[in-house]
């Protein structure tokens, strides 16, 4: 058998691994794409928010068959304690736009239809294979293939992008880039709730192909940092809990008595009241940020996507930065392809150029010092702040004849000893500065 | 099937169909069951079959058929005379030497000649693996609908056959009907409907009918029979008290717990689909529309969910047991005692009070 | 040798979900798998093919979206795969279905040539009905082996063919002759993994996409609902039973004491059972 040659071997097909795969496909490049799963989004089956600007970018017309589950016309921030939360919900008839910005997917569909588009762009795509190990030069160490756990040998490629996920071990082990550490890594435990649609539809207050998401920091993380969320799909609620990796092992706390909470909580309960819990997956999340990202590229090889580290835990946008590093991981490929240049690691530094320019780096260097900080501060944040917005909140709407200024005053004290003026203020200024 | 909490299907399209029976089918009458003779011996599911036949004859105001193929002899002539016993009112019977075995060709041959001669509206058969290879054959040469495994027949108001089974994956029940095609034939697994009871009867009205059918026309020759040995999985579905596991045990190893309970109550052990699907039982001891169909006196069910599939092949047992962890599983809508709790913990406790109960010595104790 | 082998997509049972308030099916995220039972069927194709020699065809009725099954068979190492897909075929029953994949397997045959063997699964997870394989036997002329254990021999010169299949009760041991239709049993085998080649070559191979037409189908009257003389009336979940469990409460209680109280409750309902129980525990 004659070994075959391809421009790129794209390893996954999760987000970035799409991107990349379709970007250069439909430059015309000889592409293979390997996949563990027995199909594009068979490891992930949960319910996720994409953006669409990012998408577009890469298949403009992509609502024309993309398997959407509703268009995002609101959100609510809330901040909870046991009994309570308080929120801020933003609803706006601007989202219900003829090309709307975010939608909810559920991924397993999202990612197979994501598949299709890259088959279609020329690229092969192979299924339940498992990449083993990368196949380097013996001279000089360039990567140059892969070896898969199938029979029949190695399969050689100019570059292999790694879109491997967060938790890729071919990376690693290729000493490539370090295991991300439990500091770095969020855990996050996701159901699926099926609901009928009119049940979703009076729920939320949403109609037709409209949603909502939830998202929630409060006591339900247990003093970690941690975030509970709830997306509204066409017939389903997906909702879960994330913590980092490190607090969860810190703290001897179960993902699943933290998730069953959540779902106990007072003002999630009937939200998700008579539904069938249908699925349920646990997920790894890059949350290191900025600091995290390893080494992007070398001899014969990119990484991209969460394996890269690429995820901004504060907006939690994930897949659009995702979906955007593999693409522009391509376009740097095909502009070296084009330049009939070696895919030499020299010559790759074109990838992270471009993607320093690009909202992915900028958002990440941003917000760099926002995960230590929510970390190392993550009982105030998460604990103490929450309970201390639900009294205020109780105290400013319960009436029962105590003046308003003691009520204010009532407030005020509570915080100062709480937290002591000090430790406000300093909270408030460095909450600021990760966030400027 | 008369107060299910139905609901109309628009996507059904079929639904609509009009019944408008074809003049060369008209005279299609009576019902028939075919009696399965193996090896000298009448498999229960024909008895339990003129039981249910035994209803719809009387609801349509028509007479009972046994249907007997079978090599000449004695055998052939006991199952007319059972065939009788449960029920039938006549009975059409063909002998041929080539009959004494089981074979597709000459038993579908003898089948629908028979069907061509004597013309039944209804056409009821085990669905066996002998039963289910013949009816397959038969339906598709007399070009008419066979609605495989119903748990439920029976006559509407103008006097078709509505025969209900569980669809999608068991999810779901349906009633489907052969309208315009005659005859009617639907095939029923082993102990889904009750055995009747025997009355020894003198043999009625035996019509004999010949095929013509040589040896030598026929391909295929039966070399040679291996009984099963007389393992456990033949006596599952006959077994008086069974105990299953499903996969609320989490492990295939505490499986060995749902073991230890049946042999320390004496009963049969099985288990749901997903386990069979897991590998970690073989398919011989699923217990459920897919596998076999239970009618015990006492069925025990341990971490089972009670999916619709699973439920149809219990739903005949005299007293359910439940014990699961989730107050809403299903399986609690038509078991008769239900436990919430984790079976794993609970099944070695039960064992053990079983055992302190039905060991002479305590039971020697209880008397003094 | 040529083989073809019916396939069927079908819903992962385990994943469908019925809408609680108006008991539809929730067909939303329910991935669809091939059917466990063909994957039996094809791994003896693949084995036949090997040692005989020839090719092995795979053909399926479905939507469009069932080429993904198709594909999936071509990378356990099939040659061809054939979806038989048309408007026209929607709403078939076993005997309709038997009708057009009987027709597509004589088209197969026409155009890539005869098959000595045609096999199906025993039966499909969705339907259950085992009665599609007859029903192509049967129309075709092909001597018809079910519920096939293992096959025990093929002589391709005399065109003979021993079988071992599972009857009620027992094993029989078959002889027939080619062309035939074998249903396989489960568990008889284990599906391959194909080669990175194979799994190269299934991604780049076309699935022919045939409609009824394509498959020399002309009576159309003959197909999908309109030549399936079974008609589904209503669908419906079944009726709740008015008396629900009867829970016995844990809360505080030993499981010891609970497991006493179960045994005596059974007894209350059963009281046969004291003695039977006894009795099996003697035996």
């Amino acid at each position: 058998m004659i070994a075959e040659e391809f421009d790129a071997i794209v390893i996954g097909a999760g987000m970035s691994g799409n991107a990349a795969a379709y970007t250069m496909a439909s430059h015309g490049l000889k592409v293979l794409q390997l996949e563990r799963g027995e199909y594009p989004g068979s490891k992930n089956v949960q319910g996720a928010i994409m953006y669409a600007n990012m998408l577009e970018k890469i298949i403009p017309d992509f609502r024309d068959d993309a398997p959407l589950e509703r268009h995002l016309v609101e959100q609510r921030l809330w901040v909870m304690d046991d009994r309570s939360h308080t929120g801020i919900h933003y609803r706006s008839d601007d989202f219900n736009e003829t090309k709307p910005n975010r939608y909810t997917i559920i991924r397993a569909q999202f990612d197979k239809w994501f598949s299709r588009k890259v088959r279609e762009a020329g690229a092969t795509v192979l299924c339940e294979t498992t990449v083993t190990e990368l196949v380097r030069d013996a001279a000089n160490g360039k990567v140059i293939g892969v070896r898969t756990d199938r029979a029949g040998g190695v399969l050689y490629a100019d570059v292999v992008v790694l879109a491997e996920g967060v938790s890729g071990l071919l990376g690693t082990r290729a000493g490539l880039r370090e295991m991300p550490k439990p500091e770095t890594v969020a855990l996050a435990v996701k159901e699926m709730h099926f609901l009928p649609e009119e049940v979703i539809e009076q729920r939320f207050g949403v109609k037709g192909d409209e949603g909502c998401v939830i998202e929630a920091v409060g006591t339900i993380s247990r003093s970690m940092a941690g975030l509970g969320f709830l997306y509204t799909n066409k017939e389903s609620v997906s909702l879960g809990i994330g913590c980092l990796v490190s607090d969860f092992a810190a703290a001897k706390e179960s993902p699943y008595a933290l998730l069953d909470a959540f779902k106990n909580h007072p003002s999630i309960r009937p939200l998700i009241a008579g539904s069938e819990v249908k699925e349920y997956a646990a997920h790894l999340i890059p949350e290191g940020g900025h600091k995290a990202i390893p080494q992007l590229f070398g001899d014969g090889w990119v990484v991209v996507g969460d394996a890269a580290q690429l995820n901004n835990a504060v907006h939690r946008e994930g897949s659009n930065l995702a979906m955007t590093s593999g693409r522009i991981a391509a376009e740097a490929i095909v502009q070296v392809k084009r330049r009939n240049d070696p895919m030499t690691g020299r010559n790759l530094t074109l990838y992270k150029a471009m993607l320093d320019k690009s909202f992915v780096v900028k958002d990440l260097r941003k917000y760099k010092d926002m995960p230590a900080l929510l970390h190392t501060n993550s009982s105030n944040f998460f604990t103490t702040y929450p309970r201390l917005i639900s009294q205020a909140a109780q105290n400013f709407m319960r009436v029962d004849g105590t003046p308003k200024i003691e009520k204010e005053k009532a407030t005020t004290a509570a915080f100062i000893k709480e937290r002591s003026r000090w430790g406000l203020v300093s909270d408030a200024v460095r909450l600021a500065f990760a966030w400027r | 099937m008369s107060t299910a909490n139905e609901t109309p299907r628009p996507a059904a399209g079929r639904a609509g169909i009009k019944k408008e029976l074809p003049e060369r089918f008209k005279d299609y009458r009576h019902v028939w069951v075919f009696i399965e003779l193996e090896r000298g011996q009448v498999h229960p599911v024909s008895f339990e079959l003129l039981g249910e036949g035994r209803k719809l004859a009387d609801n349509l105001g028509v007479q009972l058929a046994g249907v007997v193929l079978g090599p000449p002899g004695e055998a052939t002539w006991n199952a007319v005379a059972e065939a009788f016993a449960y029920g039938a009112d006549l009975a059409y019977i063909v002998e041929a030497p080539l009959l004494a075995d089981y074979r597709n060709e000459p038993f579908t041959k003898a089948m629908t000649d028979l069907v061509g001669s004597h013309k039944p509206e209804i056409l009821l058969l085990g669905a066996t693996t002998l039963g289910r290879d013949l009816a397959g054959s038969v339906a598709t040469t007399l070009q008419t609908g066979l609605t495989a495994d119903c748990t439920e027949l029976d006559v509407d108001a103008d006097g078709s056959l509505a025969a209900t089974r569980p669809t999608f994956g068991g999810s779901l029940l349906c009633t489907i009907y052969t309208l315009n095609y005659r005859p009617q034939m639907a095939t029923v697994r082993p102990r889904v409907m009750p055995m009747p009871q025997r009355a020894d009867k003198p043999v009625g009205r035996v019509i004999q009918h010949k095929v013509s059918l040589a040896e030598d026309e026929i391909v295929t020759k039966v070399l040679g029979f291996l009984p099963d040995s007389q393992s456990a999985e033949a006596n599952l579905a006959y077994a008086d008290v069974v105990v299953a596991g499903g996969l609320g045990l989490g492990a295939a190893e505490n499986l060995q717990l749902v073991k230890n309970l049946a042999r320390a109550v004496g009963a049969e052990h099985g288990c749901s689909r997903p386990l069979v699907q897991k590998g970690w039982m073989p398919a011989d001891r699923q217990i459920g529309q897919t596998g076999k169909t239970i009618r015990p006196k006492l069925y025990i069910a341990a971490g089972i969910s009670g999916a619709i599939q699973h439920r149809v092949g219990v739903e005949g047992a005299d007293l359910i047991v439940a014990i699961n962890t989730d107050p809403n599983a299903p399986i609690f809508e038509f078991a008769h005692i239900g436990i919430v709790t984790d079976a794993i913990r609970f099944l070695p406790a039960l064992t053990e009070a079983f055992t302190r109960r039905l060991s002479p010595h305590s039971r020697d104790k209880l008397a003094s | 040798m040529h083989i073809v082998i019916c396939i069927k997509q079908v819903p992962d049972s385990a994943q469908i979900r019925v809408h609680p308030v108006t008991n539809t099916i929730m067909r939303q995220g329910v991935p669809t798998i091939i059917n466990p039972y063909d994957l039996f069927a094809l791994e003896e194709a693949l084995k036949l093919r090997d040692a005989y020699g020839g090719g092995v065809t795979v053909l399926s009725m479905g939507p469009p979206m069932a080429e993904d099954a198709l594909r999936k068979a071509l990378g356990y190492g099939a040659d061809r795969a054939v979806l038989l897909t048309d408007r026209y075929f929607a709403g078939s029953d076993t005997l309709a279905t038997s009708f057009a994949l009987s027709q597509a397997i004589a088209k197969i045959g026409e155009t890539f040539g005869k098959p000595d063997i045609v096999f199906t699964g025993k039966q499909t997870i969705d339907g259950d009905t085992a009665q599609v394989g007859p029903g192509i036997a049967k129309r075709l002329d092909l001597l018809q082996l079910t519920y096939v254990a293992k096959i025990a021999s093929i002589d391709l010169a005399t065109r003979e063919i021993k079988v071992e299949r599972r009857s009620e009760g027992g094993t029989q041991t078959l002889k027939s002759r080619l062309p035939c239709l074998i249903t396989m049993l489960e568990g008889t085998n284990e599906i391959r993994r194909g080669s990175i080649q194979d799994a190269l070559c299934a991604a780049r191979s076309q699935v022919l996409k045939w409609s009824a037409a394509d498959a020399g189908i002309e009576e159309l009257t003959r197909c999908g609902l309109r030549g399936s003389p079974t008609v589904v009336k209503r669908v419906f979940a079944p009726t709740p039973r008015a008396e629900k469990a009867a829970k016995i409460d844990t809360a505080e209680k030993t499981l010891r004491d609970v497991a006493d109280e179960l045994i005596a409750a059974i007894l209350a309902r059963q009281p046969a059972l004291e003695h039977e129980l006894a009795f099996n525990n003697g035996a």
